[in-house]
């Protein structure tokens, strides 16, 4: 078994006109593992992608996939790495069978059986014409041309996206059908929380072209949490927090959500005195959002000085 | 068997507690018995669209706590009826039910009398079809 990671850099960057794209990215892929790349549009996620696949060169820093220099991918290196995009290159006059033969010539490991099953599983039929085809059943027919060589390493940016709910739900599928063979890595960039939360077991997201998190996906979602603080009347102000993320202000109420709840968090948050101190669970959505949103404090409730017009 | 894991994204309950949650309530109310089978861990992720690993996770769980019992080559089957939850965790449990049964019947006027009489009414009719308390037999 090879433990080295299937993806490695270290202060990875790239500028583009004198604006960092990436910023010292230091990310690690274990091998077998559904990773999913996380963080808001603009954030730096393709150009992470196109940078590990040797498409765009580092400004500085180092990086290998599969444990090839990515600054020097060589051709072997390509071949056992899969990758899918929205705008996967296909010609229109071709049937569904002629992409495949086609695509087959360049790939001395080809599995037609994969190439059909994925097809089939998208409903496609073989003498269909490309041009005929719905974006969904394209999307189908772009995997299955990324599958059929056995990639190792499987890089999809954002896939689901523009797809339909029951094409978004065969892709997933068959991102679970891969992880049959444990040494196959998928390395997939989303917004959709839901799919992230299925099949995702590592998570990285990117904030602003910094990496902010790189963890199994459960460690993140232990460690965001959110606290319901009850008191007799308004609550007091809040002092410095360690970890805080967000808080809401209601009547009697603070709900504050917080990275890494630690002893520190917990003694600042006992000093407040409240009558009662609620640990509350909170879905990954929340979570991501609190990690990416606006920091600091909310109020849904106007002050009375503000209510009076 | 009719017992079937139902698992659903975006809860506040991450997907691995929501599977064990749901085992540890089939067995405590009898839909699961010892010896059923559970579906492989394979099968179970094919089958909710989930990642293995999950899976494994919640049957890792399950097996800590001996409610299932992994035999080789053979499948994954419940074993001995231990207890379910610790008192705390069952309590935190129980508590929520109540505040919501006590909200909801509050607002629907009924007094306190005719809530204890309801509730008396249901605890006879469940020691009547599972003779006792399922915990403690």
């Amino acid at each position: 078994m090879n433990e080295q990671p299937v993806i490695f850099t270290r202060g990875l960057t790239r500028y583009f006109g004198g604006k960092p794209a990436v910023e010292g990215l230091n990310l690690e892929v274990p091998r077998g593992s559904v990773f999913a790349f996380l963080g808001r549009n603009g954030s730096g996620k393709t150009t992470t992608i196109r940078l590990l696949l040797g498409l765009v060169q580092p400004t500085r820093g180092e990086g290998a996939i599969l444990g090839y220099n990515i600054r020097h991918l060589p051709t072997e290196a390509r071949a056992r790495i899969g990758y899918l995009t929205e705008e996967h290159q296909l010609y229109g006059w071709m049937s569904v069978k002629e992409c495949g033969d086609f695509q087959s010539r360049f790939y001395p490991r080809w599995n037609e059986k994969i190439f059909r099953g994925v097809v089939g599983h998208f409903h496609l039929s073989m003498t269909s014409r490309v041009k005929d085809l719905s974006r969904g059943e394209r999307a189908g027919l772009s995997l299955g041309l990324t599958l059929a060589p056995e990639p190792e390493l499987l890089m999809m940016d954002d896939p689901t996206q523009g797809l339909d709910p029951v094409a978004c739900r065969s892709l997933v599928e068959s991102m679970i059908y891969l992880t049959r063979r444990s040494d196959r890595t998928i390395f997939f960039s989303s917004h959709q929380l839901a799919d992230v939360e299925r099949v995702a077991d590592y998570i990285a997201i990117l904030d602003r072209s910094v990496l902010r998190v790189c963890c199994p996906l459960e460690t993140f979602r232990q460690s965001v949490q959110q606290v319901k603080l009850r008191f007799p009347g308004p609550p007091p102000p809040l002092p410095e927090i360690p970890g805080l993320l967000q808080a809401f202000r209601s009547e009697g109420e603070l709900r504050l959500t917080c990275v890494h709840y630690h002893g520190a968090t917990e003694q600042a948050l006992r000093a407040l005195a409240p009558v009662e101190m609620e640990m509350v669970p909170i879905s990954l959505e929340d979570a991501f959002i609190s990690y990416l949103g606006e920091r600091g404090e909310k109020s849904f409730i106007l002050s009375e000085t503000e209510a009076q017009p | 068997m009719s017992f079937r894991i139902v698992i659903s994204t975006g809860s506040r309950v991450p997907i691995y507690k929501q599977i064990t949650d749901q085992v540890r309530q089939a067995v405590v109310t009898g839909r699961l018995a010892v010896g059923d089978q559970l579906p492989s861990v394979r099968a179970l992720a094919e089958d909710l669209v989930v990642n293995p690993n999950t899976i494994a996770h919640a049957y890792a769980d399950l097996a800590r706590d001996g409610l299932i019992e992994s035999r080789a080559g053979r499948g994954v089957f419940i074993t001995r009826k231990r207890k379910v939850f610790t008192p705390e965790e069952a309590w935190r449990r129980l508590e929520p039910l109540i505040d919501a049964a006590v909200g909801e019947a509050m607002a629907l006027n009924f007094t306190h009398q005719e809530l204890k009489d309801a509730f008396e009414k249901k605890l006879g009719r469940w020691k009547q079809v599972k003779g006792g308390d399922p915990n403690h037999e």
